[in-house]
């Protein structure tokens, strides 16, 4: 069979914005994070466990993993689709990374929430 | 002046090699073409493409101390010694600086470079108001010589499928004249991971093109124009 190209998969521009919002999302949330240890210079494990037992902050932290989450994937794909040339192959990558995505998921609200 | 030109016959050669060449002449105002043209009168079989010598044909592109650009506006005083000489990076050298532009120009053809108006034509010429045909500077005076779409790691890797730089300014130059209909038929043609989505700004199109165009900015455009559409 003659391998042929092809293209017009009609999607990427959902993906191109997920990346470039969940940039925010974590520009936020690292300014947040150097703006809290700059702020309190005598930082312990109390303040530390006091700051991550509110709601809002768990919240904020798994908002901040995921959008780490959603944005890698689209950088791991483009990464994928760019030097990785059998479908196939390219196929069992994705699959991989999404699951490992959706297991660093679960870990997240876990380590979030037994702190 | 000394040169290191990239020679390849692929009918004689089993490898590509780098031959030197020395000529006795100033740099002066002379360009870079002027140069290969002397040193084609010493070696007649040196093969390069060339043709109005001023930059408005887009021929003699080549990569040029590792930068791509035009031979014809290249000025020899501009150059480090010994001046390195390449065919286009990317593409099929079919013989020493000539390589087969076939894939660069089945992607221009690929996003429908002409006017899409069904409606009849008029009596006289379909007018634009002075704003909207300023729409189209930056994106018209394109020669198509190459050097942006042959320096973009993207196309590097995915030729076949990314449209490239130069292909996608294009894109956007028919996209931005009010005289055409096909909006959404053009973008719909582009909304695709590998077609556009390829772009990841790394920006040597805007770095080599002998006209001074930005096509980055062009692609930056028609991603605007997907957003708008979608949101």
């Amino acid at each position: 069979m003659v391998d042929r190209i092809v293209t017009g998969a009609h999607y990427g521009l959902r993906d191109w914005l997920f990346q470039r919002v969940t940039a925010v999302v974590v520009a936020a949330y690292t300014l947040f994070m150097a703006g809290y240890v700059v702020l309190h210079p005598n930082l312990d494990y109390n303040m530390w466990t006091g700051l991550f037992s509110s709601q809002v902050m768990r919240s904020f932290s798994l908002l901040f993993l995921l959008a780490v989450y959603v944005h890698a994937w689209v950088g791991v794909r483009d990464v994928v689709m760019d030097y990785v040339k059998p479908a196939g192959l390219r196929l069992a990558i994705y699959v991989v990374v999404i699951l490992a995505l959706l297991l660093y998921v679960i870990w997240s609200v876990i380590i979030l929430w037994s702190l | 002046m000394k040169f290191r030109i990239y020679r390849y016959n692929p009918e004689t050669d089993a490898q590509p090699s780098m031959r030197d060449y020395e000529l006795d002449i100033e740099a002066g105002d002379k360009m870079l073409l002027d140069a290969l043209l002397l040193i084609k009168e010493q070696d007649d079989s040196l093969s390069l493409r060339k043709s109005c010598r001023e930059g408005v044909c887009g021929s003699d592109a080549m990569n040029i101390n590792g930068r791509n650009g035009l031979a014809c506006i290249t000025p020899l005083s501009a150059l480090k010694q010994p001046i390195e000489l390449r065919p286009l990076p990317g593409l099929p050298v079919i013989r020493d600086l000539i390589v087969d532009m076939t894939q660069f120009f089945k992607q221009y053809h690929s996003i429908k470079p002409y006017l899409v108006n069904n409606d009849p034509p008029p009596e006289t010429e379909r007018l634009q108001s002075p704003a909207e045909r300023k729409e189209l500077d930056g994106l018209y005076e394109c020669i198509l010589c190459a050097c942006c779409t042959t320096a973009c790691p993207s196309f590097w890797w995915n030729p076949d499928k990314f449209v490239g730089p130069a292909g996608l300014l294009q894109a956007y130059r028919f996209l931005a004249d009010t005289r055409d209909h096909a909006t959404s038929e053009r973008l719909d043609n582009l909304e695709d991971p590998y077609r556009l989505f390829r772009c990841h700004t790394i920006m040597n199109c805007v770095d080599v093109c002998p006209k001074g165009l930005n096509p980055t900015e062009a692609i930056g455009k028609i991603k605007d124009l997907m957003v708008k559409r979608t949101v």
